[in-house]
């Protein structure tokens, strides 16, 4: 009985095991079969399966999508925030010209647009109608301005402020503005979106992993004697577990596959009035769609789930399923 | 092969299945394991498939101490004893062929060996042209040479049947002892707990009595 024991021959063959490698392989290729043989069997309730984990992973990705295509609003609002720094009045033109030069070169600086005391002057009088008044003055009350836009990285409250702090604190500044109450709240209402799209998501993954898990229990109840009778005859844990992780990973890239087709069903009936409003917003924005990246991640969501699901049915029950 | 030394086996409760039970059974021994229903013959035979654990005293298969060996390591030993049940245990969702098959497949057996050693086991109980039928549709008899082919397939040097002969006539009892025959002649030991007293006197193999848990008689080889 020992591993190494000279064996008695009770047939006629002298065939061996194949190589451990080999065997592996070869049972993961027929426990796969098995899997699919599962789905196979009772394809209504397997699409029914399948349908459910579907909608639990179409939810948060089409919320997902949604945020995203509203990601270029954003990023072309946050394009517009602007730090106005009024430069003090004694400074002469070269010199603000040198200032504006040397915060160009700045990495967290996109641009900056100078504007001169004499063009200042004329756009007030463009639009204001102080006019007359302006005219009574003896010389030109305004200050040379420099608009300064931060790079794209750089447009967050924090290191916006921190801009302006030390713009403030340069000599050639009178006067620095910056007005962030816009940028804080859309900052705010995207991660809104985003941790309520993650709180969903979270819980909705626990319901697929239930789903899965809940499934192959009743399939692990269905084969119980299947699997006493190979644990008698030598078949390893990990031998029986295979089939019913291949099973859940099924189940789950089924699902993953219903997910994908409700996602992109969704889309496509939001991309009319998608479009319409996008027209009102001069093309800001994209009319939402599901890109090959989010697609895929959808499937691996589906396949990770129906592994890790049927993972804890097959740990939590298999144990308990012992010969008597 | 098989040596118990003082072996116990009380079941939670507090009843003792086996009490101070000592005996050995040499390699490519015959031997029957008797006593009234309840006697612990089949506490016996599931402390050597490891199915249960002695709670008391020691057991060697094969120079391996079983209270030593893992969890883990069970299946590894299983493959090396061939199971036989009064039920049969066959599975009624797959042929005959695949219910035969299956300690191959757990044993890794490429199809091609896997399908000749399926079909040389089941040449030797007679059920070659039955290998695509569904069991459910062959007769007790036909089911237990199933049941045997399945635990000798993957030729284990022990074979261990309980009541296999249970439910079946007088004739196919004898016909499937004589199978065992043939395979104790190759040099597999086999044992075998049985109340068919009739049989076991006419064979004329070594007896085992259990009584009550503990060995009558047939302890000394």
């Amino acid at each position: 009985m020992a591993a190494g024991g000279k064996r008695a021959s009770a047939g006629a063959s002298s065939s061996r095991p194949l190589h451990p490698l080999h065997a592996w392989l070869q049972h993961h290729r027929t426990s796969l079969r098995a899997g699919l043989a599962t789905l196979a069997h009772s394809p209504f309730s397997a699409l029914l399966t399948a349908g459910v984990i579907g909608i639990a992973l179409a939810l948060p990705a089409g919320l997902f999508v949604l945020l995203n295509s509203l990601q270029p609003f954003g990023s072309h609002l946050d394009g517009s925030a602007s730090i106005s720094v009024f430069l003090k009045q004694d400074l002469d033109a070269p010199a603000s010209q040198a200032l504006a030069r040397s915060l160009r070169a700045r990495p967290d600086i996109a641009a900056v647009d100078g504007i001169t005391r004499s063009q200042a002057l004329a756009e007030f009088r463009r639009l204001s109608k102080f006019k007359d008044a302006l005219d009574a003055l003896p010389d030109n009350p305004l200050p040379a301005v420099l608009v300064v836009h931060p790079a794209p990285g750089h447009s967050q409250p924090a290191s916006l402020k921190a801009l302006a702090g030390e713009l403030r604190r340069s000599p050639q500044a009178d006067m620095v503005q910056l007005d962030m109450e816009w940028v804080q709240r859309l900052n705010a209402l995207t991660r809104l979106g985003q941790r309520g799209i993650e709180v969903i998501a979270g819980l909705l993954g626990l319901a697929v992993l239930l789903i899965v898990g809940n499934t192959i229990r009743l399939d692990i109840q269905n084969r119980h004697a299947e699997i006493e009778i190979t644990k008698l005859i030598g078949g390893t844990d990990a031998f029986i577990r295979r089939p019913f992780l291949w099973g859940g990973l099924c189940y789950g890239v089924a699902g993953g596959l219903a997910g994908n087709l409700l996602v992109g069903v969704a889309l496509w009936l939001l991309s009319g009035p998608a479009e319409r409003l996008s027209a009102l917003y001069d093309s800001a924005l994209t009319p939402p769609s599901l890109d090959p990246l989010t697609a895929l991640a959808l499937l691996a969501a589906g396949a990770l789930l129906g592994l890790g699901g049927a993972w804890l049915a097959v740990t939590r029950h298999l144990r308990r399923i012992e010969p008597a | 092969m098989i040596h118990f030394d003082h072996v116990g086996k009380r079941y939670p409760g507090g009843f003792d299945a086996l009490r101070n039970v000592t005996f050995a059974l040499g390699r490519g021994e015959f031997a029957f394991l008797t006593g009234h229903s309840g006697a612990g013959k089949s506490t016996l035979l599931k402390l050597i498939a490891m199915i249960e654990r002695p709670s008391a005293g020691q057991v060697v298969i094969a120079g391996r101490h079983l209270e030593k060996v893992r969890r883990s390591d069970i299946p590894y030993l299983r493959r090396h004893v061939g199971l036989i049940f009064q039920d049969h245990r066959l599975l009624f969702d797959r042929s005959v062929f695949d219910n035969v098959a299956l300690p191959l497949v757990i044993e890794g057996y490429h199809p091609r060996d896997l399908a000749r050693r399926v079909r040389a086991a089941l040449d030797k109980v007679g059920l070659l042209d039955k290998e695509q039928a569904n069991p459910i549709t062959l007769s007790g008899g036909e089911q237990q040479r199933v049941g045997i082919a399945r635990a000798v397939v993957n030729k284990p040097p022990l074979l261990l049947a309980d009541e296999p002969t249970g439910n079946l006539d007088p004739d196919l009892s004898r016909e499937i002892m004589g199978l065992f025959e043939q395979f104790n002649g190759v040099g597999v030991t086999v044992l075998i707990a049985t109340h068919d007293l009739e049989l076991v006197r006419r064979l004329g193999h070594r007896r085992l009595v259990l009584d009550h848990g503990t060995l009558k008689a047939g302890g000394e080889a």
